[in-house]
């Protein structure tokens, strides 16, 4: 039982950092249709960014700038890209925030280098063990991945809260919606992008943190949101909830079949599992879990 | 039509100056290309790597005047760790310089394996040192192959050697973690024979690339408690598998890293929280003070000639490319010895390598004393040598935990034999006859 | 004034559905193929062929493939690679434990096979469309990156997994020299484009494009999207397993599955976005786009001889292939291919464009 209930924590665990990263990819769509692609090398760009900062200043500090450079990030990408390919089909938007990908990963590593830049938030790394009297051997708990599933449900509700409650949150769900209403309306398309994809700027700024203490911020990092694709589709493209929702059924389901199928069939599954999950998933629901259902008409 | 004219002198312009300059008239210079990976995935530990091997070509003209008077010139290419660029890479530069490429060092098992055949095709040696195929050490099947150092069959016998003395491994159980490629691989044959002579059980977890996530492997681990892990990663990998192995509170001390597996990139995001981790010291591990050290930093980093940072200098990848490039340039000198002081071609170079006899006083006066030990290839052997030692980092830096230990070959050569033989059966390659070139 | 079709009359329906119906296009096709096929092998280097034109040429074969897929039908596939690579091992696999068959029945086996795989993971699209559809298609890839490096069977039992393609030998000869392998390479490379565009032209490339449209109203209209969407995968895979045993067998000579990876299925879509979705010509032209600019942009500073490292080249290089594809795709999503065609038409009324 012990080895069972570790696996699935772990997995939880896992999954909280997938939907970390998913977060940012959810947040474009809803508000700009795009499916952005280069969501893994934003969160590359944001921990570079921070870790670089954090060298020379206090963290709080770098954390203010390295949102700052999100924040002009956005500004630029819209500017430069988006606001040139209104009204272009998904698949030539998806692939341009594919040309982005590219353009970050290399100004990335031209400005702030190739290496390997440690994040010390000076948390605990040794694990807790916990209820070693029900169970051999005990459960582990890990104090980042707490952090971390905290960091995430903080973001959730306060993006919700985003959403639901200011002006600014309405308007975006409103562009979502319908692009052309939400102008009529006087809603300011332009701005409401730069918005969000500073949102998303910032989603990846933690994701960043979150991971770059993990693993040391390195280009690899970049690759973090491949694990985190398979989440966005199960969950739906349009939802905020869906997003940690799939990234726990994604988190959990690899775990296991990792553990318990790995010896079987030969392990270094995960990767498909992963995929092969979201799909058996899309077949039922053709949306994803929580997408918002499509209509189709002659 | 113009349009089309227009395009079409612009195409033939754009493959003219595709094409290799011709090789300038024949100057005194040694052409050295330099596959690398200073972006991507694989760059944290590509980079102090490259930056070892050209500081050493650079020492070399600088403190030396080149080789036995002949420059060395060299020319970087980027591969980013992907066989189809390393194999532009390759006909790139294969012809530049007077006398052609010297000899390759790719620095990746997957372009290694794409270039085995092409270079025997064009009378290149391709110098693996410390990576590459392991059968390769056998030179009678492998003429152009050079995996000097040590193999990675040579690394998993040694590791094996170390955990057996600890206590005798009957009953235990030893876990691979391994990079799911031809690299993490290449043990698996040793440790199952291992396994089976020594009797333990060998467990082998796959992570796939990159493998930034690895918690479901190191749940096994946990479940499993294996006695040792032996660490077999590239790149993101290492750092992100010693993170689960805190994680998962796995004794550091147990785990054991080959050598690409224990250098500054893979401890440093950990720190203090991997210290006991063990790793293989091919030959060198950390040292920044031996004769060679104060030379690079006297000749290039003090004039502002270094390629990378000061600091990186003795680090444990700019070390070993300090040595990949110090082999490379031995061979020549080697070579020269038989052809003249001159620049030579592959194939000179080819005999070089196969002949290179670098004893305690070599490697004296190369100012490598105390990072390397004596090695001599020949025909059969173009490994030429199978010593390495265990460095463990106790929070800040490596140091050697264990004495020398020397890779069995009595145990290892009728592998590596079998090995080549089937591979010179698949390829219908004639066998050389060590015994009428020596 | 150059590229003008009046005075060139059809006079029977052969003539109607000709390929090329205009005489100046079939005059620059056939000049295109004598400069292909018998100049280019005689004043190209090595290197040119190697490490540019072979690549290039199987490249195109695949994204002629991948084009079929996702311009005609607009079926989004993410996993070329997955099925480059299973091309490749099947054709290892026919290679290796049928020694004695022609080589070039086991590029088509391979493609049969490559065939039978892309049906299996074209079922999806039945039910899945779109953005969705894409990505879902990345789980083909995942599978195969895992499938051909864990099953020994596929790799011959090769310790290390990477397995190295016996020589090119048929009709008694061995196909081994740069020359000789661009021909190969380059006749297949014809043949298919040529295969593909009759393809694209028929009853079965109609009933792909106008699923593409809109797959409701070409249910409507009598077809069927089973046989639509699936036979478009079949057609793709062949072509793309076909490409894939080329591949490896040509250009490679040793692999493992990474050299099949996420980054080769999605350097295969760019060459058809860039090239032109729905177009023959276009995956040409895209495949020598990517091909060639990674290479050009890698080599400018040298030859401008600004004393660039290697490490700001490659994040330039990054850097400038990302903007490259943002400006291309704004200033004509439709492609090089598009571009070309805008180029012809001006031709035709230059010099007087009024």
């Amino acid at each position: 039982m012990g080895p069972l209930i570790e696996v699935v924590l772990g997995g939880l665990m896992a999954g909280v950092l997938y939907s970390l990263v998913a977060l940012g990819f959810v947040l474009i769509y809803k508000a700009s249709g795009v499916f952005n692609f280069a969501q893994g090398a934003m969160v590359l760009f944001a921990a570079l960014a921070f870790a670089r900062f954090s060298e020379k200043m206090p963290m709080p500090v770098a954390f203010v700038l390295a949102m700052g450079v999100m924040v002009l990030m956005a500004w630029l990408v819209e500017r430069l890209v988006l606001r040139s390919l209104v009204n272009q089909e998904g698949i030539i938007l998806f692939l341009a925030t594919f040309g982005i990908t590219y353009f970050i990963e290399g100004l990335g590593q031209l400005i702030f280098g190739s290496d390997i830049y440690p994040i010390d938030l000076g948390l605990p790394k040794e694990p807790k063990i916990i209820l070693e009297d029900t169970f051999q051997g005990g459960i582990l708990i890990n104090i980042d991945d707490l952090l971390a599933a905290a960091v995430a449900g903080a973001l959730v509700l306060s993006l919700a809260l985003f959403f639901q409650k200011t002006g600014t949150g309405r308007a975006l769900r409103a562009v979502a919606d319908d692009h052309q209403a939400a102008q009529s309306v006087g809603i300011p398309l332009n701005r409401i992008w730069v918005i969000v994809w500073s949102v998303s700027g910032f989603v990846a700024l933690v994701a960043g943190i979150v991971w770059g203490s993990k693993l040391g911020v390195q280009f690899s990092l970049a690759l973090v949101a491949l694990k985190a694709i398979p989440v966005v589709i199960l969950g739906g493209f349009t939802s905020v909830p869906g997003a940690i929702v799939g990234g726990l059924i994604i988190g959990v389901g690899e775990k296991l079949a990792e553990v318990y199928l790995g010896p079987i069939i030969g392990g270094g599954l995960e990767n498909w599992f992963a995929y092969g999950l979201a799909l058996v998933f899309l077949m039922v629901r053709p949306e994803g879990l929580f997408g918002e259902r499509h209509i189709d008409r002659v | 039509m113009k349009t089309l004219l227009k395009s079409a002198v612009l195409a033939s312009a754009v493959c003219a100056t595709l094409a290799p300059a011709v090789a300038s008239a024949q100057a005194k210079e040694q052409f050295v290309p330099v596959l690398v990976y200073r972006t991507g995935t694989y760059s944290p530990n590509g980079v102090p790597w490259a930056n070892g091997f050209v500081d050493y070509l650079k020492l070399v003209n600088e403190r030396d005047g080149g080789i036995n008077g002949v420059k060395i010139t060299y020319e970087e290419c980027e591969t980013g760790y992907a066989t189809d660029r390393g194999v532009e890479c390759y006909e790139r530069l294969k012809a530049k310089g007077p006398t052609g490429a010297t000899g390759f060092n790719p620095l990746s098992t997957g372009i290694t394996f794409a270039l085995t055949e092409k270079v025997a095709a064009d009378k290149i040696p391709l110098f693996t040192t410390g990576y590459g195929r392991s059968e390769s050490a056998d030179g009678s099947v492998f003429k152009w192959n050079f995996p000097l150092m040590g193999t990675y069959w040579t690394a998993a016998d040694i590791l094996v050697q170390h955990v057996a003395k600890k206590g005798s491994l009957k009953g235990k159980k030893i876990a691979l973690v391994y990079h799911d490629s031809p690299f993490g691989k290449e043990p698996i044959p040793v440790l199952e024979e291992h396994a089976k002579k020594h009797g333990f059980e060998l467990l082998k977890l796959p992570v796939t690339h990159p493998g930034v996530e690895q918690k479901a492997t190191w749940l096994q681990v946990r479940q499993q408690r294996p006695d040792y892990v032996f660490l077999w990663g590239w790149g993101v990998m290492n750092s992100a598998a010693i993170r689960e192995a805190i994680n998962v509170s796995y004794p550091r001390l147990q785990m054991y890293g080959v050598w690409w597996s224990a250098a500054e990139p893979d401890t440093l995001p950990a720190e203090m929280a991997a210290k006991g981790y063990n790793g293989l010291a091919m030959q060198h591990s950390n040292e920044n003070s031996a004769g060679v050290h104060k030379d690079m930093i006297k000749f290039l980093h003090d004039k502002g000639k270094g390629t990378g940072d000061k600091k990186e200098v003795g680090n444990v990848l700019y070390n070993r490319g300090m040595l990949s490039a110090m082999l490379l340039v031995e061979s020549v000198r080697q070579g020269q010895t038989k052809f003249g002081k001159k620049p030579l071609t592959g194939e000179q170079v080819r005999w070089g390598a196969e002949n290179l006899n670098i004893d305690a006083a070599r490697i004296k006066a190369l100012g490598l004393d105390g990072i390397m030990q004596p090695l001599k290839t020949s025909c059969l052997d173009h490994e030429g040598a199978r010593k390495a030692r265990i460095h463990t980092w106790d929070g800040t830096t490596w140091s050697y935990t264990s004495d020398w230990y020397e890779g069995d070959n009595k145990f290892l050569r009728p592998m590596v034999e079998a090995q080549a033989k089937k591979y010179a059966a698949e390829k219908k390659i004639e066998q050389r006859d060590c015994k009428k070139e020596s | 004034m150059f590229y003008r079709e009046n005075g060139q009359f059809k006079t029977s329906y052969a003539e109607d559905q000709a390929l090329l119906s205009i005489r100046q296009d079939r005059w620059f096709i056939w000049l295109v193929l004598v400069v292909a096929f018998v100049v280019v092998p005689l004043f190209a280097s090595e290197y040119l062929f190697k490490a540019i034109l072979i690549p290039f040429l199987i490249l195109a074969l695949a994204a002629i493939g991948l084009n079929l897929l996702v311009g005609y039908c607009g079926q989004i596939s993410l996993g070329t690679g997955a099925f480059m690579m299973v091309g490749a091992y099947s054709a290892y696999n026919l290679a290796v434990r049928v020694p004695d068959l022609n080589i070039l029945l086991v590029f088509v086996l391979a493609g049969l096979i490559t065939t039978v795989a892309g049906m299996l993971f074209g079922i999806p699209s039945l039910r899945i469309k779109g953005l969705y559809l894409a990505v879902a298609t990345l789980a083909a890839q995942f599978f195969m990156d895992w499938l051909f490096s864990r099953v020994k069977w596929f790799t011959n039992d090769s310790p290390s997994g990477s397995v190295t393609a016996p020589a090119i030998t048929f009709f008694g000869a061995t196909w081994d020299s740069p020359t000789e392998k661009y021909l190969l390479v380059l006749a297949i490379a014809v043949l298919f484009a040529l295969i593909a565009k009759n393809l694209v032209r028929s009853n079965i490339g109609r009933s792909w494009m106008a699923t593409r449209d809109m797959d409701v109203a070409a249910e409507i209209i009598g077809i069927r999207p089973v046989y639509a969407k699936l036979s478009a995968f079949a057609v793709s895979s062949f072509f793309v397993g076909i490409a894939g045993a080329l591949w490896a067998f040509v250009h490679l000579g040793s692999w493992e599955p990474l050299a099949f990876d996420i980054n080769r299925s999605f350097s295969m879509i760019f060459m058809v976005i860039i090239g032109g979705l729905g177009s023959i010509l276009g995956s040409f032209l895209g495949a020598a786009f990517i091909v060639v600019l990674p290479l050009l942009l890698n080599q400018v500073p040298h030859w401008l001889g600004i004393p660039i490292s290697t490490a700001t080249a490659s994040h330039l290089e990054f850097m400038i292939f990302g903007a490259l594809i943002i400006f291309f795709l704004i200033v004509e999503p439709h492609g090089l291919a598009r571009l070309w065609a805008i180029a012809k038409e001006k031709l035709r009324i230059w010099p007087f464009p009024h």
